[in-house]
């Protein structure tokens, strides 16, 4: 079967005052139709870069998408006018950002600005429109959703605007949900609710879930496969079971080890990553996790290590040690 | 910790409202937040107490409400046997440099126009503590125990990382040889890698200075992992508090066992098995509480009783409290 998505090589980057930023630097992966995929990493990896990069919405200038592919369907989304991608947008790739309160507009319905995206893509007058974005509401799980059609944003409480955006994302059946740290400005008990409230909707829907997100535990709940980002690169990717398990690149492994663990022993000590995540105006010439890693060796800092697939299963590492950092993690 | 526990803040029936007026030009008291609405603890000398609760809960403003930030609108707060409501402004003044404050956001919390130096011993300078060349030697005393190089001490703030910010949060803190210091949300603004940093640096100064922490986040993993008990609040009041194993392994409160199964752990098998505990809605309004136990209106055990009777908070188990009528059913389940 063709992947929904396939992105060959891609690089984007942002031409400021300080020089240029390296925000995302080749990368490459595939997802299938139903796929759930996790994309994790710190602020400043490139998650939510790349992310706009399919979207085609990085702002020129300073930014610019400049290398490589984005098939879609077949279809390569770095080809299209801005029109046709118009007809993508929303209609087959939707999105659902981080803070619902600056993501809807303040002085229109909630009922108005979801029946917007109903009337422009799927050629609906005002009534049906209407009648729609109310069924959204309720698929959503808003209780009484029709009256609150009427509702402005600010009347809304944050979980209710995260599902109103998730209704108005949901509005054109897309193919595939990116959703951009869509639970990290809420309280856990409201986290929960919305993480439920997608896994059910991909079983009832069957589009396929991009989740980016630096929370681990938010991608073991929910994620089939995950990509672990870091300064522009993909430094490993995988099936979520397999990576937990036999995390194979020191930066997963730090990850990991640097969260506490519900089960663990009192006076157990974190494992922290030393130092920073590196510039990315000045990137170094190899591995950029060299600076902080305890497996470093000399090629590491002359060279990247390429994403190499290792094992049976779909497990892809770009480390030169990874034999090293799998068996002591295991 | 030892077995004779010396609490070295007792808070009692603690209440702060902030009141709501309404009209332009003759303002009418119309109502109250009430942002802590009557919390009982104690705060065990050299112990962590976490303080867990979503946005709204109140936690926040018990922080600040016990270093007198806020003038309580009722109870009592013992700071090391005085109550610090009978205090003269001076007198509370001395007792306040005994008890310092980390803030959430490194940003915002440090003067961008004061170098690295002057924001850590602008503390020292407040109180009139240690001149000129001693004075600088304890600045870099500082530096060096939250892992900072002493070089950087005429730097400003914007030159340094979030992480790096924290730390000179830290060090200001510090400069004066506090009993407690309330940590208020210190690494939610940080990335997962750098928490685990600055969490190590506080438990390893815990353990040089015998420091007692009152440590607020909404990240329940990392409070417990930080924390010797554990206090949950919900709409102003504290619903549970016990050791941190106790309340994660047996919680009595059908809140806490809500909260607990929200956690997202990072383990996809366990994730998988284990059983999660939805919650319906958002948390109420705490300026119009519902009556009877306030969680009522999102509970999935509730009965008439509580929507008619507040519950008490009670010790149900040595060293064990919970707010809930029906917190001794829970025990063996």
């Amino acid at each position: 079967m063709e992947p929904l998505l396939k992105i060959k090589d891609l690089v984007t980057r942002f031409y400021t005052e300080d020089g240029v930023v390296h925000a995302v630097n080749g990368i490459s992966y595939q997802m299938d139709a139903s796929e759930t995929l996790g994309v994790v990493g710190e602020s400043g990896c490139g998650k939510s870069v790349h992310a706009l990069s399919i979207m085609r919405l990085i702002t020129s200038p300073p930014g610019k998408i400049e290398g490589g592919e984005i098939l879609f369907d077949g279809r390569d989304l770095l080809k299209l006018t801005s029109n046709e991608m118009r007809h993508i947008r929303g209609a087959e790739i939707a999105m659902v950002f981080q803070d619902p309160m600056t993501s809807l507009n303040p002085v229109f319905t909630v009922g108005f600005q979801i029946s917007e995206a109903l009337m422009l893509h799927r050629a609906m007058n005002k009534k049906e429109a209407r009648e729609q974005a109310g069924e959204l509401l309720t698929l959503v799980g808003i209780p009484a959703a029709r009256q609150r059609l009427d509702d402005y944003p600010h009347q809304f409480s944050g979980g209710m605007r995260q599902r109103a955006m998730i209704a108005m994302a949901l509005s054109c059946d897309p193919k595939l949900l990116i959703a951009d740290e869509p639970t990290t400005a809420l309280d856990v008990t409201i986290q929960a609710q919305i993480v439920n409230l997608v896994k059910r909707l991909q079983e009832d829907l069957g589009m396929a879930v991009m989740w980016i997100t630096h929370d681990l535990g938010v991608v073991a709940e929910l994620a089939r496969n995950i990509n672990v980002m870091y300064a522009g690169y993909i430094v490993e990717r995988g099936n979520v079971k397999q990576i937990y398990k036999y995390p194979s690149h020191p930066y997963t492994n730090g990850l990991l080890g640097s969260l506490p663990r519900l089960n663990e022993a009192p006076g157990t000590k974190l494992v922290s990553i030393p130092g920073l995540p590196p510039d990315l105006v000045a990137l170094p010439r190899g591995c950029p996790f060299a600076a902080r890693c305890t497996y470093v060796v000399d090629q590491c800092i002359e060279e990247m290590p390429p994403l190499q697939k290792i094992g049976a299963q779909e497990h892809y590492v770009a480390c030169w040690r990874w034999e090293d950092v799998r068996r002591r993690a295991a | 910790m030892g077995t004779e526990k010396k609490p070295l803040v007792q808070v009692r029936q603690l209440k702060k409202y902030f009141p709501i007026y309404r009209g332009a030009v003759i303002q009418r008291h119309v109502g109250d937040i009430k942002a802590v609405d009557g919390v009982t603890f104690d705060i065990f000398q050299g112990e962590t107490l976490g303080l867990v609760g979503e946005t709204g809960s109140g936690k926040t403003t018990v922080g600040r409400t016990i270093l007198y930030l806020y003038e309580p609108t009722d109870g009592s707060i013992i700071f090391d046997g005085v109550d610090l409501v009978t205090l003269k402004e001076n007198e509370l003044r001395k007792v306040r440099a005994r008890m310092q404050m980390i803030f959430q956001d490194p940003y915002a919390s440090l003067n961008p126009r004061m170098t690295v130096g002057s924001i850590v011993s602008a503390p020292m300078e407040v109180h009139g503590l240690l001149k000129g060349k001693e004075r600088s030697r304890r600045v870099d005393e500082l530096l060096e125990m939250v892992g900072l190089n002493p070089e950087f001490v005429n730097r400003y703030p914007h030159e340094f990382s979030g992480g790096q910010r924290q730390r000179i949060g830290i060090a200001r803190a510090l400069a004066l040889n506090p009993d407690l210091v309330v940590c208020d949300e210190p690494i939610s603004s940080l990335d997962v890698s750098i928490q685990a940093q600055v969490v190590n640096l506080l438990e390893e100064l815990q353990n040089m200075l015998g420091l007692t922490y009152l440590f607020i986040a909404h990240d329940l993993s990392m409070v417990r992992h930080i924390s010797d008990r554990m206090a949950v609040m919900y709409l102003g009041k504290i619903v549970e508090l016990a050791d941190r194993d106790e309340i994660y392994l047996r919680p009595l409160h059908p809140y806490t066992q809500a909260l607990m199964s929200a956690v997202p752990v990072p383990d996809p098998e366990l994730a998988e098995s284990r059983r999660r505990i939805i919650l319906e809605g958002d948390i109420p309004s705490p300026a119009n509480p519902p009556p009877g136990c306030n969680f009522n209106t999102r509970c999935p055990f509730v009965k008439d009783i509580c929507i008619q009777a507040e519950p008490e908070f009670i010790e149900i188990q040595p060293n064990h409290w919970a707010a809930c009528h029906f917190a001794g059913d829970f025990i063996h389940t």
